[in-house]
């Protein structure tokens, strides 16, 4: 069978279990302390999910958190809400099984560079490829945080860690462009220091009907200080990040007086107000070919502007709705008798 | 489709006389693309309607096709039966078909001397024969004279028979299979009809290719009647059966309806997560045909994966399946550990082959067992039970199921190839009259929310407080780290992780009290036990009948449960002088036996990829009665 593709935003429904009530965002949270460094990244982001869940209001109990290990991942424990911290890169997979047996529920995965992109990379690249409907959070800090500092995979070529004395020698992955190598139905970033842009990024992934994935750039004050200053700073943000909003045209600059235009070789930057700047593209996170959201994810400091938001959202069946849909027609189609199961093709009777 | 022993075979002659006997084993044997399995399953059938007691042995290689007429391409199928109630597929064959010079080679040793031979003697071209390293001709050299060879012509035969159908020379010699099967239809007495009707069921679309395989079985049974065979036309009587409804089943097939039918029987929603592995793959290949019960089968992307799913299930409140075979156990550790320490009701099968390593995936061995008692880090029980035969399969899921949730604990249950593959008699079981698995969560007392913890525990079974997600006011967080006893939250200190040790030990150990007690089957004390698990079930039984016929006294007990065992075994293995545990390892059983009862039990051990003999079993059984 064959499932319809919705082709408009509109006709996607967001899944969210409603509370009954009004929540604050105290409401969501457990009466565990916190258990981060001072001055980490995970405090905001742990500010901004429950801000998120109280403006969206979604019932508690039907909200289950499931993480890996590492810093990131002993994220559940401060949520006041179901959760499992699991075991290390396998996240993905218990939030898969969850959310196919449980469709009424809403999963969020907590997970970080080294759970995600190292461990458990074949997992992530499996749960975005399959569209289960779950919603991945990846705190990038580009470090091993919880075993105090190795590099990570999307450590830089050359840093010098714990466990490169003089320097890696790998290069790192970019996680957008994993996500969108699977082809992943939504791709968004942010980062801890912009409340409003991450709590607003936050809320767009889980209204969002399929597997959702979300890089947050998360600073590791002990390991890796200062890991995005050099173009999250609030002094230098506005002129090196570029906020994407679907339908608008990508500008950036504190002016707005850059713009983002395709040229032979990929994206450049043109001058908003020159002779190029009918050249500047909108921003289509919903076309169906990932291939200018690859050029997107591929924007870097310093050469380009660092894309924030949602690079891509389209809109297409969860692997729930294709198996829900197959149990169904099944159901309809086929004979489901217990009794006649047990005999099988064929049987013979002895007297 | 019910039983009948009159001889409908439809060709009106009168056959020579048949010789009557209580059991014959036959091996079919040719290269993988032969169509072995397939002869041998339709055997089966015509012997299942006929009314013997059967017993099959299905032999192939891992490769799906290895170079044609090479020793690395056969494949086999072994079928006994009988008059008698049977247990085995029987050790050596009465009669080997060989389809080409390497299905001869590698079966020919296990042909008894004056056994029968049936050979395609088509398949014995010089180029053949050197793919099978024969120096020469063993049809013509002298080689078989201990045996009576049936040098048939099954190719050319075949070909001959449906020439005028207009088919491919291909398609007209693979045909050869049916003609060979029709051979041995006549020489075994078997009802043609049970295969005509399957062929018309799988062919029917293709007039041309059924027709062709029509002809064929035909033309081998005519071959029988019209050639000299009269010694080697035999019939053995139907079995007396217990009255009922009967059906094959392999054990594969019985841990899927299993399945099916402790989700209907449990009212939970079953999730099987699984990563394609041989010899389990069927489980989730014939689950997946299954949807309209409801069946959710998820293709993992790894064996871990696939027990995660597995796990996201049973946290979700579903029943949560895993199933692979030795390696995916070894690479789903991890992941079961947590099932152990978020104290889950997870089931996770185990189809075990031959190891270690990739091992030989189409070989059976019974050498899991200790890996899934301790294959994990730190202390990590968990319940593991085992069947006994195909059928047993289908019963050994259900108290997997009902044990699991009744303890809220992962359970593992062992199989292995040798049931996975098997076929025999099975009573379909009556759905009405199983009994309904208890789901206790459904029923829990939670009370007010302020003293829930989801470590507080039944006092009777230890079974922790679950409470999947969805349960408004009692929302809480599990995971990998040591929990603290009552509220689960995470707990570093030295007494709780006593106490939750001991706990987890407890709880596992507290099976026992809801599981049968081991039964003794013989004198209750004297000189010799034998204490056999799992598959080797039907090999052990009959080699104990086979010594206590030679007129010694053996006692035997049987084990289906191996953690915890029940509670009545140290009493039983202490009032024996020998204990003899027959094992297809290198004594997994026997080292927990003397671990925990301080008994210096003995071992027959086999580590061949291949069943327990019950010949040899006997002879040594029969040594040890007499020591």
């Amino acid at each position: 069978m064959v499932l319809q593709t919705p082709t408009s935003p509109n006709l996607v429904k967001a899944d969210i279990p409603l509370a009954d009530v009004d929540l604050k965002r105290k409401d969501y949270a457990s009466d565990i302390d916190t258990r981060w460094c001072p001055g980490c990244g995970d405090y905001s982001i742990l500010a901004q999910m429950q801000r998120s869940l109280s403006n969206l209001n979604v019932a508690p109990e039907k909200m289950v958190f499931v993480s890996g290990i590492g810093c990131s991942s002993r994220f559940p424990y401060y949520m006041n809400t179901y959760g499992m911290h699991s075991i290390h890169g396998r996240a993905p997979t218990i939030a898969s099984g969850l959310k196919l047996a449980r469709p009424d529920l809403m999963v969020f995965v907590i997970t970080g560079d080294g759970d995600a992109l190292s461990i458990g990379g074949n997992h992530l690249l499996h749960v975005l490829r399959r569209n289960v409907d779950v919603k991945i959070f990846l705190f990038n800090n580009r470090i091993y945080g919880l075993t105090k500092g190795q590099y990570s995979p999307t450590s830089e070529l050359g840093k010098v860690t714990k466990s490169s004395p003089v320097g890696t020698t790998e290069r790192p992955l970019n996680p957008l462009s994993v996500a969108l190598a699977s082809e992943a139905t939504f791709v968004a970033r942010s980062y801890d220091t912009d409340p409003q842009h991450l709590t607003e990024t936050i809320e767009q992934a889980a209204r969002h009907h399929g597997a959702a994935f979300v890089e947050i750039l998360q600073n590791c004050n002990i390991f890796n200080d200062r890991a995005f200053a050099d173009y999250t700073d609030r002094n230098v943000r506005d002129e090196r990040l570029l906020y994407l909003e679907h339908g608008q045209p990508m500008l950036f600059g504190e002016e707005k007086d850059k713009g983002l235009a395709v040229s032979n070789t990929g994206l450049q930057v043109v001058d908003a107000h020159g002779p190029e700047a009918g050249l500047i593209l909108n921003h289509d996170a919903t076309r169906p070919s990932p291939d200018l959201h690859q050029l997107l994810a591929r924007c870097a400091y310093p050469e380009m502007p660092v894309p924030m938001g949602v690079i891509r959202q389209v809109n297409a069946p969860t692997y729930g709705d294709y198996l829900d849909g197959q149990i169904e027609v099944a159901k309809f189609r086929n004979r489901h008798d217990i009794a006649q199961l047990l005999r099988g093709r064929s049987t013979w009777q002895v007297e | 489709m019910t039983t009948t022993s009159t001889q409908a075979n439809g060709l009106g002659n009168v056959a020579a006389p048949i010789q009557e006997r209580d059991r014959v084993t036959v091996r079919f044997a040719g290269d993988s693309g032969d169509g072995m399995q397939l002869a041998g399953n339709r055997f089966a059938d015509a012997t299942a309607v006929f009314g013997n007691d059967f017993s099959t042995l299905p032999d192939f290689p891992a490769e799906i096709r290895a170079p044609a007429g090479s020793l690395a391409g056969v494949s086999s199928f072994q079928i006994s039966f009988s008059k008698h109630l049977i247990f085995t597929p029987g050790d050596e064959p009465d009669t080997l078909v060989a389809m080409n010079p390497a299905a001869l080679k590698s079966h020919l040793a296990a042909l008894a001397k004056g056994g029968l031979l049936v050979v395609n003697e088509d398949a014995f071209t010089a180029g053949n024969l050197k793919k099978a390293n024969y120096p020469s001709n063993p049809l013509t050299d002298g080689s078989l004279d201990g045996y009576r060879v049936i040098k048939a012509p099954a190719t050319t035969a075949a070909v001959a028979a449906v020439e005028d159908l207009g088919l491919t020379n291909q398609n007209a010699e693979r045909t050869k299979n049916f003609f060979a099967l029709g051979l041995v239809y006549w020489l075994y007495d078997r009802d043609l009809q049970p295969t005509l009707d399957w062929i018309e069921e799988r062919f029917g679309r293709l007039p041309n290719i059924a027709e062709a395989n029509r002809r064929a079985l035909y033309a081998g049974h005519a071959y029988g009647e019209t050639t000299e065979l009269a010694d080697a036309h035999v019939r053995v009587p139907p079995a007396v059966l217990r009255p009922g409804e009967y059906r094959t089943i392999t054990g594969n097939q019985a841990l899927v309806l299993g399945l099916i039918t402790a989700a209907h029987l449990s009212d939970l929603e079953l999730f099987y997560g699984s990563y394609p592995i041989t010899p389990a793959s069927d489980v989730l290949v014939e689950l997946a045909a299954l949807r309209e019960f409801g069946v959710r089968t998820f293709q993992a992307e790894d064996e871990i994966s696939a027990i995660g799913t597995a796990i996201g299930a049973a946290y979700g409140g579903g029943l949560g399946v895993t199933g692979t075979s030795g390696p995916g156990i070894a690479l789903k550790s991890e992941a079961l550990n947590l099932a152990v320490m978020t104290e889950l009701p997870l089931i996770v099968l185990d189809v075990q082959r031959s190891g270690p390593s990739t091992g030989m995936p189409t070989k059976t061995e019974q050498t899991d067992l200790l890996q899934v008692m301790f294959g994990r880090n730190g202390e990590s029980p968990l319940c593991v039970l085992a069947a006994k035969s195909p059928g047993d399969c289908f019963f050994m899921v259900l108290e997997a199921v009902r044990l699991a949730f009744k303890f809220v604990t992962p359970v593992v249950l062992l199989s292995d190839t040798y049931l996975a593959n098997t076929a025999e008699p099975w009573p379909v079981p009556d759905i009405t009259q199983l009994e309904q698995i208890d789901v206790p969560y459904r029923r829990l007392e939670l009370g007010d929310p302020a003293d829930f913890g989801p470590y507080v525990r039944d006092p009777d079974t230890l079974a922790r407080m679950f409470v999947p997600p969805g349960t408004k006011g009692f929302e809480h967080r599990i995971g990998g780290l040591e929990k603290a006893d009552l509220s689960g939250d995470v707990a570093y200190t030295p007494e709780n992780h006593q106490r939750m040790t001991d706990l987890r030990a407890e709880k596992v150990q507290r099976i026992a009290h809801f599981i049968p007690e081991l039964e003794v089957d013989g004198p209750e004390s004297g000189d010799l036990l034998v204490l056999s698990w799992g598959s080797t079930y039907g090999a052990v039984f009959t080699a104990v009948n086979d010594a206590r016929e030679a007129g010694h006294e053996v006692a035997h007990a049987h084990l289906q449960y191996m953690n915890p065992f029940p509670r009545n075994i140290g009493d039983i293995v202490s009032r024996y002088r020998t204990v003899l545990i027959p094992e297809a390892n290198s004594g997994q059983l026997r080292m927990l036996i003397r671990a925990n009862f301080l008994v210096d039990a003995q071992g027959y051990n086999e580590v061949t990829g291949q069943p327990l003999s019950a010949r040899l079993l006997t002879e040594a059984i029969i040594k040890h009665a007499t020591a």
